[in-house]
């Protein structure tokens, strides 16, 4: 245990809830209960850093920043619960936080039970699953907490044995006292382990490294496994409560638009519907209230669905009715063409330019896209005797407990909220409309518990649109053929519009994925926002603003390599520039936006970043000498504080059609606890790049989404490439700061891949989604 | 009408033109039946119908008189079918969702096909769409699958 680390325990107190009745409804009865508690900053006395290195945990919303709870209860018959506070929606962190807590404190893995957590920051700490941050945030809390679990149970059994703590190890589910070679089991100890009083924080020891069972190893099954193969893995769209009716909505399809005027006796007349309610909208910034319009609710999806049907609603667009994907993209393009908002600036730019041997102008464009989870949202609310309560498929339980508290004006206390499994998050279900429409139908049904469920097709028209961005890039070269300037202008509606009136440029949190924190080592950088005002609900989509961010400036580098004539990997590396930290903090206009982390402990390193590259292009045999019609591309980013580079290897036959035989990713996302979980998140990433790079097209007219369902919305299919994935991960030690896994798989690729596309075929794609450029 | 369901046996008197899923899913609780798209393009409803993979959501009722129906549940009585026991040895899901339907196919492929080659594999599983993109691993495991069978 180093010194930081012990550090961490001062200020952890491991609290015996044992006998009290806080936990009902999570826990059987029984056994031993502990709860990490955190204090919150400055509570003790010396206010000393609470964990070896110091997290952005701090800055997260709902002011529980200190206060990660991780429960464990063993029962008598050995049986160890975890709780998990996180939500599962593919990246593993249901298995791989657990994990965490059971290795530190000698569990069997095959003895442990997972119990999800209800939406209680409070008492669980922060639960908000996005941003990459579920083992960034909580691989010290929950180590923290299983090393005082197996404190009390050494401790338990020093007792029985009338021996010293000194003489007893803790070794997979039992104490062994080591003179002797005598042990008892977890279950055995629990009733004692439970009576003690919790160990002081700073007693505790941490497992050496060499000595984890799980932690590290990618061995372990994901927890839902039997479940998710078996049919019997709960989803939102699969929960059923007593007396429930089925809810379909029809919605504005225009952002802000009201319904008129509806048959409601058509609806009623279809059998099985019993009311049909309106549900009002709220304008912008709406944060994440539903978008109103009128429900039926009926004993059936299928009756809901026809009643909706019937329903024939007039709705009264309003403003946005203008909303034309083809005319924004043109008002983009000209913000994008002239002088903008200076974001980041050094040196002088328009000298460099001014003065270069050669100047190189591009332009990227990337359309709306959206989520499309697998699951489409869905929810249901009991609204009864003065409570709430809600299953429902979302990223944010504690958010979502406030939000249902806020439409129903409870308080958060009457108000539950438990998270399913999620069929697919991206960042969709981050925003819990669609629980928020379950809470209002069933407080309009008098507490009848109510379903609501969407449709493909509700869920692709009123999704919350990863923005749509169009970018305009000037290089400058030198007589020697060296970039000394760039100057980069991004375009890009803000997803703040969902938060505040009308924001007409990127924020800050937007220009810091992958535009102002570029480490590109150009003397005269110029870093600019163009306007655009958000005629849709913009919202986060799995890595955000790194896609278009990333996309614009690996592929720029690709261009300017062939334009030279240059190794596109050598060209990269030179301009990532030699091994240093890079921090722009004193030259951007506002703040530089670190993920929601402390710079020192994530610093932007181009060391790392450069290795990332070198390992991909090794492992991909990067130079190899390819037949004509194929490719390799590479590009890199540091999203998430993660970093990443891949290889694309592409190939293109006689008709145009593209496949990907291979993919080489490289991450160092730091210590990594799960690497099985990390690989499949690469694995995952990949094809939903791919989706990106081919398909992914969400378009606006006359104010409405032109899509539907898969036919006009495709995503990737088995086969159409990203079928060999190989992850590298940058071996890294504990001591190196965990950072994110479930996005930074994403940005890379869509560059790596038309990067690969050029050098397979010299055609430069720089307006997404692929579509069929390659053949018209 | 009368069908069977995992091997019950089930009337049916509600409307005819109720698809399958909605039967499955909201009468009798079988929720491992899942709710994609709705229309046929992304295969998470599929079961088995007379032991050959059909999308419950584009298939009404009226059509299934006498026909045996298998689902997710009824695969397997402990839930050991090879291509779940493949599914699980390859870590195969990420969120889930699309995994019973995926199974469902796999299993109807290689009912019909007990050694598909990769095209053959490719093909039957292109109607199943996964948004977290684990179909590296689907593929090999319906392939260590097929090797079982
Ligand atoms: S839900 Fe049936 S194919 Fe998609
Ligand atoms: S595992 Fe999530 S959609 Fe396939």
């Amino acid at each position: 245990m180093n010194a930081n680390m012990r550090n961490i325990h001062k200020r952890l107190l491991l609290e015996n809830v044992s006998r009290r009745d806080m936990l009902k409804g999570v826990f059987a009865a029984g056994g031993l209960v502990l709860a990490a508690q955190v204090f919150p900053r400055g509570a003790l006395a010396d206010g000393g850093s609470v964990n070896a290195y110091k997290t952005g945990a701090d800055g997260m919303p709902g002011g529980t920043v200190w206060d990660p709870h991780v429960y464990v209860s063993i029962a008598p018959d050995g049986t160890v619960t975890i709780v998990t506070h996180r939500s599962e929606m593919g990246t593993g962190s249901r298995t791989s936080l657990p994990m965490i807590v059971a290795d530190e404190m000698e569990a069997d893995w095959s003895k442990v039970k997972i119990v999800q957590a209800p939406g209680d920051e409070q008492k669980y700490g922060n639960q908000d699953t996005d941003g990459s941050r579920s083992i960034r945030h909580f691989i010290q809390p929950m180590r923290a907490c299983g090393a005082a679990a197996r404190k009390m149970l050494e401790t338990a059994a020093a007792a029985r044995w009338g021996c010293s703590d000194m003489e007893v190890r803790a070794d997979m589910h039992k104490v062994v006292h080591v003179p002797t070679g005598r042990s008892l089991g977890y279950g055995e100890l629990a009733a004692d382990a439970a009576a003690l009083k919790t160990p002081r924080a700073n007693t505790l020891e941490l497992k050496d490294p060499s000595k984890f069972r799980y932690i590290g190893k990618g061995k372990v099954q994901i927890t839902d496994l039997r479940d998710i193969t078996t049919g019997h893995a709960n989803y939102a769209q699969d929960v059923r409560v007593d007396g429930m009716k089925y809810a379909v909505v029809a919605r504005p399809t225009v952002l802000g638009g009201k319904a008129v005027k509806w048959d409601e006796a058509a609806a009623m007349k279809v059998p099985g519907v019993v009311k049909v309610v309106a549900i009002s909208g709220t304008p912008m910034p709406a944060k994440f209230m539903p978008l109103g319009g009128v429900a039926v609710v009926a004993d059936s999806t299928w009756a809901a669905l026809k009643g909706r049907d019937a329903l024939k609603v007039q709705w009264d667009d309003g403003p946005n009715a203008d909303y034309d994907s083809g005319t924004y993209r043109q008002a983009m393009a000209a913000s994008a063409r002239k002088p903008g908002k200076v974001e980041r600036n050094e040196g002088n730019v328009d000298a460099a330019l001014a003065g270069a041997a050669k100047v190189i102008e591009r332009e990227y464009y990337i359309p709306h896209g959206h989520h499309a989870t697998m699951e489409p949202p869905a929810a249901v609310a009991r609204v009864a005797g003065g409570k709430a309560e809600v299953w429902a498929c979302v990223q944010s339980p504690g958010g979502t407990r406030g939000d249902v508290a806020g439409v129903l004006g409870m308080k958060e206390e009457d108000v539950t909220v438990n998270v399913t499994l999620l069929g697919g998050g991206f960042g969709r279900k981050s925003k819990c409309d669609f629980a928020l429409e379950a809470a209002m139908l069933s407080k309009a049904m008098g507490g009848t518990p109510v379903k609501v469920v969407w449709t493909r097709e509700d869920d692709i028209r009123h999704g919350f649109y990863h923005s749509v961005s169009y970018q305009h890039v000037t290089a400058g070269l030198d007589a020697s053929n060296k970039v000394v300037a760039w100057r980069h202008r991004s375009v890009s509606p803000s997803l703040m519009a969902n938060f505040m009136p009308d924001p007409k440029r990127e924020s800050s949190l937007e220009l810091g994925l992958g535009l102002i924190d570029t480490p590109f080592n150009v003397p005269n950088l110029r870093l600019e926002t163009g306007e655009a005002v958000a005629k849709t609900r913009i919202g986060w989509f799995r890595s955000v603003n790194n896609i278009p961010h990333a996309f614009a400036m690996q592929s720029m580098v690709a261009e300017l390599a062939a334009e030279l004539g240059r190794d596109q990997k050598d060209f990269l590396l030179e301009m990532i520039g030699p091994a240093r930290i890079v921090d722009p903090r004193g030259t951007v206009s506002s703040e530089l936006w670190n993920y929601g982390d402390p710079w020192e402990t994530y610093p932007i390193d181009t060391g790392r970043l450069r290795a990332v590259v070198e390992r991909a292009a090794k492992e991909a045999g990067w130079g190899k000498k390819l037949p004509p019609g194929e490719g390799l591309g590479i590009a890199c980013q540091r999203s998430f504080l993660t970093y990443v580079a891949s290889v694309v290897h592409v190939k293109v036959d006689k008709d145009g059609n593209v496949s990907v035989p291979r993919v080489d990713t490289a991450i160092d996302c730091g210590f990594c606890v799960n690497p099985e979980r990390v690989a499949s998140q690469m694995e995952g990433a990949a094809v939903m790049g791919l989706s990106i790079a081919k398909y992914t097209n969400i378009t606006f007219k006359n104010g409405r989404v032109e899509q539907n369902n898969f036919h006009d919305y495709p995503v990737l299919r088995i086969g159409e490439g990203g079928m060999d994935v190989r992850t590298h991960i940058m071996p890294a030690g504990i001591d190196k700061p965990s950072s994110g896994v479930g996005e930074p798989g994403v940005p890379p690729f869509a560059p790596a891949f038309f990067n690969a596309l050029h050098a397979a075929t010299g055609k430069r794609i720089r307006n997404l989604p692929l579509g069929n450029q390659l053949t018209a | 009408m009368k069908l069977k369901v995992n091997n019950q046996e089930r009337n049916f008197s509600g409307d005819p033109q109720m698809p399958l899923m909605w039967y499955l899913r909201d009468e009798l609780g079988l929720t491992g039946t899942k709710f994609g798209c709705g229309v046929g393009l992304c295969g998470a409803c599929t079961v088995h119908v007379d032991g050959r993979a059909a999308r419950a959501c584009a298939t009404p009722m009226q059509s299934l008189d006498g026909k045996a129906i298998t689902t997710i549940e009824g695969l397997h009585p402990q839930g050991n079918h090879p291509v779940q026991k493949a599914w699980r040895d390859a870590n195969v899901p990420q969120c889930g969702y699309c995994q019973p339907g995926q199974i469902m196919q796999a299993a109807a492929l290689l009912n019909e096909n007990k050694r598909p080659n990769d095209e053959q594999i490719l093909s039957a599983m292109s109607g199943n769409i996964c948004r977290c993109g684990c179909y590296q691993r689907i593929f090999s495991a319906v392939k260590a699958a097929a090797k079982e069978a």
